[in-house]
């Protein structure tokens, strides 16, 4: 474990160095110690693949008294257990005419699509971070064989709900945006409504997997193309 | 009632102090560039700490009042007409029904904050009224001011006509000094590159926005080229591939994997937001405690600023 200031009004802390479901679980159970021992005087929290910034109220409270408790909370933290997520299923409509870059893709990993639609919906993921956009959950990591660099060029106009991914990530767009990562199909489901509670269906810690649905029902649920 | 807008300006978005505690569902913060200007706007306008207010950038702004209220503004040089008559800035001014009010184009500093009497009536979502144009979320619809908004604030009859003495007005230079916490990845810049970057004037390029301003000079090289995405804080200074420091603001993504050399102070972020493309930033270091330090002493310094009245 390391804790650094990062800012006048943040300190991050990191709890491991690579990207498994291990570290994932230790800062999930950082966020909720911390909660518990800054209590006001928190701010925020940005969990991440590894890393958990904390954002503190430096009109009422100092890095020191920061550093000092979160300290003491962690030293408690080897007996709490990670929690293991709650299991979400999302439908994908996989298909070039959703996915513009899910030809190319396959052609790259010398697959046919069926097998990196296989591969993709094959594996249980798990959400490692939320940012860059509202509702944007990273999700990690996709099966080697399909892991693809973000395009060289961003695409201005990325659908909402489409689903992508990037390196050895993967995500829905919860939104139009520009974007980088590699289309592969679509998702009915809105990964961001303001004006739901929750406004998200997932939440960092959850597992995550993407059920093939077809063109019919991807339509009959919503979804447009 | 309201403050119906004729012209809007080139970017004027509905302000309170920002959203807090959202950064899980990936919202940022927006709120006011310069939190300085902001709460004089307010403080002078007798509000509570953080109503919403205009934040005008660069000007161009042309009002109507459909209301007998009072306005204030502060911030930005930006010449001040009501009804044609030119008025000062950084004192509490009254307006009736049917008036003109003008912001025309700032001659020093680029942002200024237009408040009302009580603050503008805009309902919070997820928490503040600030208007974050990226994320839709905020303000009127989630967007910057067009012409034809009406801008709601309830009728006020009496407010002190407070100011603030001009020599206590903040001088917004061409040129400043941002001063930076070193950041936890500084081992990753080596103790030539970290010279470097303090000891060089920066000029602030075209790419400069509510999300970050992207600066011009010598290239800061680091030994990696990207970590594992993480959280970032207000005023990161993120160096990507090409060298050149990017200081994130108020409208920053929330997670990010580029390397950071340091987080600039937010006394120092206000002043940076005041820059135009051309401006000068020069970086200086400053501890954790110095940093503490500083921002409760102008916290306590502006508490104290004698308030003048004006009377008729």
């Amino acid at each position: 474990m390391e804790l650094h200031s990062a800012g006048e009004d943040a300190m991050m802390l990191y709890l491991g160095e690579e990207t498994s479901p291990e570290v994932s679980a230790r800062v999930q159970a950082a966020v909720s110690a911390l909660e518990e021992a800054l209590g006001d005087d928190l701010v925020d929290l940005v969990p991440s693949y590894a890393s958990l910034l904390i954002i503190y109220d430096p009109m009422t409270t100092d890095h020191l008294s920061v550093a000092h408790r979160v300290k003491q909370a962690l030293a408690f933290l080897r007996s709490v257990s990670a929690s293991e997520g709650r299991s979400v299923v999302l439908p994908v409509y996989y298909a070039p005419e959703a996915g513009e870059d899910l030809e190319n893709l396959a052609a790259r990993a010398g697959l046919s699509t069926d097998d990196v639609i296989a591969l993709h919906s094959g594996e249980e993921y798990r959400v490692y971070a939320i940012g860059f956009a509202p509702g944007f959950a990273y999700l990690g990591q996709v099966d080697e064989r399909i892991a693809a660099p973000r395009l060289a060029t961003p695409r201005q106009k990325v659908p909402r709900g489409a689903v992508a991914i990037a390196d050895r990530q993967t995500a829905v767009y919860p939104a139009v945006s520009p974007g980088g990562w590699n289309l592969i199909g679509r998702c009915p489901v809105r990964m961001f409504d303001p004006d739901a509670r929750p406004t998200m269906p997932v939440t960092v810690g959850d597992r995550v997997r993407f059920e093939p649905i077809s063109r019919d029902r991807f339509l009959a649920m919503g979804g447009e193309l | 009632m309201s403050l119906k807008v004729i012209q809007p300006g080139i970017l004027s978005l509905l302000q309170d102090s920002g959203r807090r505690g959202q950064h899980r569902i990936g919202l940022t913060n927006g709120g006011p560039l310069d939190r300085e200007a902001f709460d004089y706007c307010n403080r002078l306008l007798e509000n509570p700490a953080g109503s919403t207010a205009l934040e005008v950038s660069f000007g161009g702004v042309h009002l109507q009042a459909q209301v007998d209220t009072f306005i204030c503004v502060t911030g930005a040089n930006l010449p001040l007409r009501t009804n044609g008559e030119t008025r000062p800035l950084w004192e509490v001014l009254p307006v009736a029904a049917g008036e003109d009010i003008q912001l025309d184009f700032a001659e020093n500093g680029c942002r200024a904050y237009l408040g009302v009497a009580g603050g503008f009536t805009i309902p919070p979502s997820f928490g503040s009224s600030a208007t974050v144009v990226r994320e839709h979320m905020g303000g009127l619809d989630g967007d910057k001011l067009h012409a034809g908004d009406e801008l709601p604030c309830p009728t006020v009859n009496k407010r002190r006509r407070l100011y603030l003495p001009r020599e206590r007005h903040p001088h917004y230079s061409h040129e400043i000094t941002v001063r930076v916490i070193p950041g936890y990845q500084q081992h990753h810049f080596s103790r030539l590159q970290q010279r470097r970057f303090f000891s060089h004037g920066y000029t602030v390029s075209d790419r400069c926005d509510r999300m970050g301003y992207r600066l011009e000079g010598p290239a800061i090289e680091c030994d990696i080229e990207g970590i594992l995405s993480e959280g970032i804080c207000s005023g990161a200074i993120q160096i990507p591939a090409d060298g050149q420091p990017i200081v994130l603001l108020n409208d920053r993504q929330t997670i990010g994997g580029y390397p950071k050399i340091g987080s600039a102070i937010s006394l120092d972020t206000a002043r940076l937001s005041q820059l135009t493309p051309g401006g000068t930033v020069h970086f200086a270091p400053i501890s954790p405690h110095g940093a503490h330090n500083a921002l409760h002493l102008a916290s306590s310094f502006a508490r104290r600023q004698p308030l003048m009245e004006r009377r008729p």
